[in-house]
């Protein structure tokens, strides 16, 4: 069972972070860990518990289910789906009342809930089941001369009682990885801060707010990316970043990259391959380096 | 966004009339998943202090909002615009003192507000995407399809048949139809 796991892609990689997906597996293949694809997959629940909880628990109850009957654990890129399906996961397995409620909704569609599969993000597999060191061995163009932020983002930390693999006060997952590829990871002011993304459409304009801060501080320690392991984070500082620049009068330039973009890198992958040609904020100042070894191959 | 902030905050302003308290509201709370420490909840302020949207927003306050629930005033707080805004962070949640989750109580609110029929238009479209696609979101049919030639496999089918199936007797699901049925 060990690195071999099913993929959830949920709804916003398909829908708008498609750079996420084609990075992510690509690095994964390098690491060894074997993807499998889910003939069926339906949203995690996640942006239906602030209307419905039930609706929530069912849909999540839905999918692992699905992934039991497989008997494989699933390996989530978006930590909203991670923390959805981790919560619910733990829930149903401890409270007998409420798995027997949400079965017998499955019931229906001919699935039931056991309990016999795990949930990790991308994250806690890169750290927990590759380890750092094979992370470290995998590295063939170390980035020394990057220095870069990293942004976790709430839903991989947060509520700690259901995700608890890093110190949400503190966390040091990300920045480890980060540092493996050579490059150095920088502190900053609020890095645990939430980037907005969930208030979008609420109101646009706290949500903004949120996001110009963030990018702030990134900027106040002259970081040259931002680097996220998020869809909803990715898409809140690299498509709104012009639009925070107008709204505020701010100037970033900051390019955002998923962290798999930034190993993917220095495993001596092109930055087309890794598809940072689907970033809105131009990220030249990481690739142009790149680009320019890639002209010199033979 | 502005107006509603604004309309929220004059609601807020008007005096307390003794008839809106419902004194029971507090104990249907504890019964619900999610509420069930509310009346731990010593008005420290944590929650409101450490909240990332409270800092931007002139209304949302998840430590008045809590005080007005253990008070009784059931209306003000379902009603109240400003609980949408909530990023769902769980800043609160896991620096609250008393274990009240915060950001739990605050989804509960949330979701009896949508039962009595208020729910802002992004859950409505996220919904109906849901029953119609098994996704949150509309997924483009060329994006799709581009996933050929971005060497990456098929998206899992979202089956939304077996989801209206499954989702059968949920109220929240009763209502999405409703408005399927209205169209």
């Amino acid at each position: 069972m060990t690195n071999k796991y099913l993929i959830f892609l949920g709804c916003a990689i398909p829908y708008r972070v498609a750079s996420f997906e084609i990075s992510s597996r690509k690095i994964l293949s390098k690491l060894g860990v074997e993807l499998v694809e889910m003939p069926e997959f339906n949203c995690c629940g996640l942006p239906f518990d602030p209307v419905s909880h039930e609706t929530m628990l069912i849909l999540a109850a839905k999918n692992l289910a699905m992934a039991e009957q497989q008997g494989l654990n699933i390996l989530t890129l978006c930590p909203g789906c991670a923390g959805t399906l981790k919560k619910v996961n733990k829930i149903l397995k401890e409270d007998k009342k409420q798995r027997e409620q949400i079965n017998s909704h499955l019931k229906r569609v001919s699935l039931e809930f056991k309990g016999t599969v795990e949930v990790k993000h991308l994250l806690q597999l890169l750290r927990e089941d590759v380890g750092i060191d094979k992370i470290k061995e995998s590295v063939t163009r170390p980035l020394t001369e990057l220095k870069v932020a990293e942004h976790n983002g709430c839903h991989i930390l947060r509520p700690k009682k259901y995700i608890g693999f890093d110190d949400p006060e503190d966390p040091q997952t990300l920045k480890m990885l980060i540092e493996a590829t050579g490059a150095t990871c920088l502190d900053y002011i609020g890095e645990t801060e939430c980037c907005g993304a969930p208030s979008v459409g609420v109101s646009d304009k706290v949500a903004l707010q949120l996001a110009r801060e963030k990018l702030n501080h990134v900027k106040m320690v002259d970081a040259q990316a931002l680097i996220t392991i998020c869809p909803f984070c990715h898409i809140m500082y690299d498509t709104n970043e012009l639009r925070i620049e107008k709204t505020f009068n701010e100037v970033y330039g900051i390019p955002i990259l998923h962290y798999p973009q930034l190993l993917g890198l220095a495993m001596g992958m092109t930055p087309e391959e890794l598809a940072f040609g689907e970033l809105r904020v131009n990220p030249q100042k990481i690739t142009k380096q790149f680009d320019i070894k890639e002209q010199n191959k033979p | 966004m502005t107006e509603v902030t604004t309309k929220s905050a004059q609601q807020g302003k008007e005096p307390i009339r003794a008839s809106e308290f419902d004194p029971k509201f507090k104990y249907e709370l504890q019964k619900i998943h999610g509420a069930e420490n509310i009346l731990r909840c010593f008005q420290c302020g944590t929650c409101t202090s450490d909240c990332p949207i409270a800092r931007f927003s002139d209304t949302y306050r998840p430590r008045t909002l809590i005080h007005m629930a253990q008070l009784g005033l059931k209306d003000r707080v379902l009603n109240s615009d400003t609980l949408w805004l909530c990023a769902a962070c769980f800043t609160c949640t896991d620096r609250c003192p008393q274990d009240v989750e915060v950001a739990a109580v605050i989804r509960v609110f949330r979701n009896l507000a949508a039962e009595k029929g208020c729910i802002p238009q992004v859950f409505k479209d996220q919904a109906q995407s849901l029953i119609e696609t098994g996704y949150a979101y509309m997924i483009p049919e060329l994006r799709i399809k581009k996933r050929v030639s971005q060497g990456l496999p098929p998206l899992p089918k979202g089956n939304p048949e077996t989801i209206r199936k499954v989702l059968r007797g949920v109220k929240f699901f009763d209502r999405i139809q409703q408005w399927g049925d209205q169209k």
